[in-house]
């Protein structure tokens, strides 16, 4: 059942190019995966851009390729909601003019890419995976989009999502259910799912996510691929669809931490549409996956071990975590244990501070300028239709606790008293931050959970985001990195089901992504070797 | 106030609040789970708080303006294709019951 | 009810707060950069912040800071830091389906505003805010109630609004209205708003209560929306005193609410009651960052704030007492010229005024000049240079042009927005003629009349203007009226 696969996700492929001809049996999802051309799915961002820099394979030639592979295997992973192929072939071939042109096509010239349905596509549906939106074109792209585009990228396609971005497993989108690639019976975590599940599977070398609570990180670790969640304010906001603007921020999925760094330095930068972007760009902004930071090591890097989000995790993925940690300390690294007791009324004051938020975000969503119209009568009455049967149960669940958290008499209790915890959770961190350069734990709790699970119990649902949300309430960047496998729990608790992939998180201090990256690379190179996932194009 | 229960009134009404037409079984469910989920989040009661302001942003920035120059407008034809319904350049929207508070 | 609008308040003293709104005078709107600007095409001024696209970010607009600082230091408000907060509730007009407001901390808190008749009036706060679109009702009569749908558009989605609260200080409808008109004064001599009710670009909100006179607790008030003009402000306020009025002495109770005030019958009465009470959610806007106007800022734009209208008024009125002219005029004519300086003052248009008396001209002509022909197309007049407007009435005044030319010529700056009168007076073809040629003419007009001129030597004084008319007709109206008569003077003293 399970073949040799295209290569480990936890490795960047192999530098060769792919065949650089145009015909048509590179996008068959034919090729091999052991004749002479390097599947696709194992190329990484830095070999394809390099690739397509010298003039080895074609832009539209690496697009056409990716798009063949994604038509053959997508029906059995549902990462994608739509793929603009006419437009990412048309794009590709501008790439291919610049360079026949002599000029510089972009760092990332000829790099297909994923987005995240809740980004602004100028001209490509954009629905975050909502009835309410339903064939919404934007007639703008967002910032990070743009900024792929004018760094030679190609975007091929907008990747499933919870609607609206509220959700842990992908499992919310009013679309259709992503299948994590490691075991098409569970989820690929969420809320950027669809976005994980690509990268896993070997469709696109790298996708945009959008992380609110974890939303980049969770599906990153729970499909075993590099998940950034950047600091607030270093990629830009907008075009971005909001879900809880104080909270939000786009970053990059991929299957190495150097492609992660890559993509990283292309969305960051300032932007002025987005008040909320950070005007002094610090040093290393661009720069991410230069020598000094991804090969510094760790040696003399002081490594806190984060109780509160290992201790609680499932044994088998606190072991990786701890494995992790020792690999760490064998590398250089000085690591010791480290509590924040604050860190429990993180979940808490999230889920009062992000549906609030929230439920003033989707108000626009009324019926009248745009997206879905249902139901007659009134304005009033039509809104209400339209939004009640527009929005799914937990889209509609998070804008009630969101309106109740807000509203006279309870919002002191509720939002005002969360907005306070999070001035203390952001204190206990900046305290634990003034002894260690960056902290280590999971990035979640558990591997990937079967399809239906949870997904009648809310509170279940929002503790996978456990290990994540207190980084966002603090505006930190975290990245998870995949490391190794645990056996997923059978059913009924009682036999072991397939291992899963799990991943480490490593969190920083505001504008520490140097750190956070070296450490990262670190781990990377000590990460145990994973077999691929089973669901590739070869067994389809 | 924190831990006490959601009643079907106060779920209506919130869900009013929230022009969602929310009624019967559906109200019910979401008024369980509404109370479920405010009780762990009311666990934000036991953090002593008083000694610090609330913090609105995760960024420390402040003074973020822009020159009043005009910049690019869209193109109305495109705007009103993405309308559910428009007329004479403008959105048509169903009657309104009273006016703006 | 029937209501006695004249007498029903006997023994009661209202209460009236006002809230002010007025659009900023930028050239962009507050949170985007499409154009503030009123009377386009329907949905051309918008873009994806104003229309609220899924994904858009508002950026706040500097001039708006500004010019909302200016108005705070004119008001003598506390300019401070300050937060945006979103004002949540559903409405068509309204894009995003919140408002961007601000609530606890507005950037201007307190202050005052002293009226003419000199009652000081607290200012509670002057805050920023959002406009929403317009709507048109569509069907039935065209209004709201009875409308089958509406159209929206956004162009004025997101203008920025100052809203000027004031304290409960004003005692009656009279005293309302000079607060508005003294406000504005205020706001377009602060160069930040055109605020022109009749555009909209201005509008009053009153929260009015009566209790007993004498009485020093507050009464339940009532709101009234969207007064639309200073006579509708009166109107709705005589109204409204004498039906609270009326209430209490028949032993009922005034219920808090929203009252509409009707122009066709000069009635308020009840909005349809809401269904449920607001709930506006106000939390602070994610999306924008403190303002904190440094002091180095507030003192630049103070220092740069022109002055204020009540000490335009007093300067001008000075150039009448100082001139010792008008005196005689007696209280009627003195009230009407503080009247017609006041209106000056209160659109902007005393710069002109002064710019002729500076060169020369009285202020009595400058005033009248000013007052009824400038005046009379205040916006192209706003946009002339007051020094050629000066130097076309000093042209008046040294007899260079008559007084019908002198306004045939103020026509043409103010239809081409500026020029030079002497040119435009040239090309019109009112060259001045000299003083041999008055008086030429004038020697011979005599001479054909001698009947008339024998009766205008005997003391029939009233006889100038025969002659004036005559000369005037034999110079197609070239001539001076004063060196015709001055002429006249001459001819008949060395008879």
């Amino acid at each position: 059942m399970r073949s040799a696969g295209p290569g480990s996700p936890a490795r960047p492929g192999s530098p060769e190019g792919p065949d650089s001809s145009e015909g048509s049996d590179a996008s068959s999802g034919s090729t091999p995966s052991s004749g002479p051309t390097p599947p696709s799915g194992a190329m990484s961002i830095a070999a394809i851009a390099a690739a397509v820099r010298s003039g080895e394979a074609s832009a539209a030639g690496i697009v056409e390729q990716y798009l063949g592979v994604i038509e053959a295997m997508d029906a059995g992973v549902g990462a994608f909601l739509e793929v603009a192929g006419e437009a990412a072939i048309a794009a590709a071939r501008r790439v291919d003019a610049l360079m026949a042109s002599g000029e510089d096509p972009g760092p990332l010239a000829g790099v297909p890419l994923a987005v995240k349905d809740n980004m602004c596509t100028r001209g490509v549906a954009t629905t975050c995976a909502s009835r309410i939106l339903a064939g919404w074109r934007p007639p703008y792209d967002a910032t990070a989009v743009a900024r792929l585009a004018a760094a030679g990228a190609v975007t091929v396609g907008k990747t499933n999502m919870d609607e609206f971005a509220m959700g842990s497993s992908t499992e919310n989108s009013a679309v259709c259910v992503t299948h994590n690639p490691y075991d098409p019976s569970r989820v690929p975590g969420g809320s950027s799912g669809g976005s994980a599940a690509a990268v896993a599977a070997g469709m696109i070398p790298g996708a945009l996510g959008s992380d609110t609570g974890g939303s980049i990180r969770q599906p990153a670790a729970l499909c075993g691929v590099v998940g950034v969640k950047p600091t607030y304010g270093m990629v830009s906001r907008y075009g971005l669809v909001a879900f809880a603007s104080s909270l939000d921020q786009i970053g990059p999925l991929t299957r190495s931490v150097e492609d992660a760094a890559l993509l990283y330095s292309v969305i960051a930068g300032h932007d002025p549409a987005d008040s909320t972007s950070i005007r002094e760009e610090p040093e290393w902004t661009g720069r991410l996956a230069a020598p000094d930071i991804l090969e510094k090591g760790v040696v003399g890097t002081v490594v806190g071990l984060l109780r509160e989000i290992t201790d609680g995790a499932d044994p088998e993925v606190r072991s990786r975590v701890l494995e992790a940690a020792e690999g760490l300390s064998r590398l250089g690294a000085t690591v010791e244990e480290v509590s924040i007791p604050e860190l429990r009324f993180a979940l808490p004051a999230y889920y009062l501070i992000a549906p609030a938020e929230a439920s003033s975000n989707l108000a626009r969503y009324d019926g009248m300028r745009y997206g879905l119209r249902l139901g007659d009568g009134s304005a009033e009455s039509v809104m209400s239709t339209t939004r009640a049967a527009g929005f799914g149960a937990e889209v509609k669940r998070r804008i009630m606790l969101g309106t109740y958290a807000l509203s006279a008499g309870y919002y002191d209790a509720y939002y005002g008293k969360a907005q306070r915890v999070r001035t203390v959770l952001v204190s206990a961190f900046d305290a634990a931050y003034r002894r260690f350069d960056v902290l280590l734990g999971a990035a979640s709790p558990t591997v990937a959970f079967r399809i239906g699970e949870k997904v009648n119990d809310p509170l279940a649902m929002y503790m996978s985001d456990v290990c994540t949300i207190p980084t966002n309430l603090a505006g930190h960047p975290a990245m998870s990195v995949p490391f190794g496998t645990a056996p997923a729990p059978g059913g009924n608790g009682s036999a072991t089901g397939p291992a899963m992939p799990v991943g480490v998180q490593v969190l920083a201090p505001r504008l520490g992504e140097p750190a956070m990256f070296s450490v990262a690379a670190a781990l990377e190179r000590i990460a145990p070797v994973t077999e691929p996932p089973v669901l590739d194009r070869q067994e389809l | 106030m924190t831990g006490e229960r959601i009643t079907i009134e106060q779920a209506a009404h919130v869900a009013r609040l929230a022009r969602l037409d929310v009624t019967g079984d559906e109200l019910a469910l979401y008024t369980m789970q509404l109370e479920a989920v405010l009780e762990y989040a009311g666990q934000v009661a036991a953090v002593d708080t008083s000694s610090v302001q609330p913090t609105a942003h995760a960024t420390p920035a402040e003074n973020v303006m822009r020159k009043d120059e005009p910049g690019e407008c869209l193109e109305r034809d495109d705007v009103l294709r993405e309308a559910p319904e428009s007329m004479d350049g403008m959105f048509l929207v169903p009657r309104i019951l009273g006016e703006a508070p | 009810m029937a209501v006695d609008a004249s007498g029903g308040s006997v023994g009661y003293e209202p209460v009236i707060g006002l809230e002010v709104h007025c659009e900023l005078a930028t050239a962009t709107k507050l949170f985007c950069s499409c154009p503030n600007s009123f009377g386009d095409e329907p949905n051309t001024n918008v873009c994806p912040v104003c229309l609220a696209l899924p994904g858009s970010l508002p950026v706040l607009n500097e001039r708006a800071v500004d010019l909302a600082i200016r108005v705070g230091l004119a008001l003598h408000s506390d300019v401070r830091q300050c937060t945006f907060h979103r004002k949540n509730y559903f409405y068509p007009d309204m894009p995003k389906d919140y408002q961007i407001s601000q609530y606890d901390e507005p950037l201007n808190a307190g202050g005052w505003l002293d009226l003419p008749s000199g009652t000081r009036v607290g200012v509670t706060r002057a805050h920023l805010e959002e406009d929403t679109g317009k709507t048109v009702h569509m069907g039935g009569t065209g209004r709201i109630h009875d409308a089958t749908f509406s159209l929206v558009d956004y162009n004025r989605a997101g203008v920025p609004l100052l809203e000027i609260v004031s304290e409960p200080d004003i005692r009656s409808p009279q005293e309302a209205r000079e607060y508005v008109a003294e406000l504005r004064a205020i706001l377009v001599a602060a160069g930040a708003s055109k605020a022109r009710m009749e555009e909209g670009s201005m509008r009053v909100d009153v929260n009015i209560s009566v209790r007993p006179a004498g009485s020093a607790s507050l009464a339940t008030r009532c709101e009234i929306k969207n007064l639309n003009s200073l006579r509708s402000l009166v109107r709705a306020l005589e109204y409204e005193i004498a039906r609270q009025a009326e209430v209490y002495r028949s032993g009922g109770s005034v219920v808090q609410e929203t009252r509409h005030f009707d122009e066709d019958t000069g009635r308020t009465a009840s909005l349809r009651s809401k269904e449920e009470a607001h709930d506006y959610r106000y939390f602070e806007e994610p999306d924008l960052l403190r303002l904190v106007p440094g002091q180095e800022r507030v003192d630049a734009i103070a220092a740069g704030l022109p002055a204020m209208p009540a000490q335009r008024r007093s300067e001008i009125a000075a150039l009448f007492s100082s001139a010792g002219a008008g005196t005689g005029g007696g209280a009627g004519a003195g009230g009407a010229r503080e009247d017609q300086i006041a209106g000056l003052v209160e659109n902007g248009l005393d710069g002109l005024l002064l710019a002729a008396v500076n060169g020369g001209v009285s202020p009595e002509k400058a005033l009248a000049r000013t007052a009824n022909e400038a005046a009379s197309r205040i916006d192209e007049a706003l946009a002339l240079d007051p020094e050629s407007y000066g130097r076309l009435l000093v042209m008046e005044e040294a007899g260079k042009l008559t007084a019908t030319q002198v306004k045939a010529v103020l026509s043409e700056m103010l239809d081409e927005g500026r020029g030079d009168p002497a040119a435009i007076a040239k090309r019109l073809g009112f060259e001045t003629m000299g003083a041999g040629s008055i008086n030429a003419s004038v020697e011979e007009v005599v001479a054909s009349n001698a009947a008339e001129w024998d009766r205008y030597c005997s003391g029939e004084d009233k006889l100038a203007q025969f002659f004036i008319g005559q000369v005037m007709k034999a110079t197609r109206g070239k001539a001076d009226g004063k060196a015709v008569v001055a002429e006249l003077q001459r001819l008949r003293s060395t008879r």
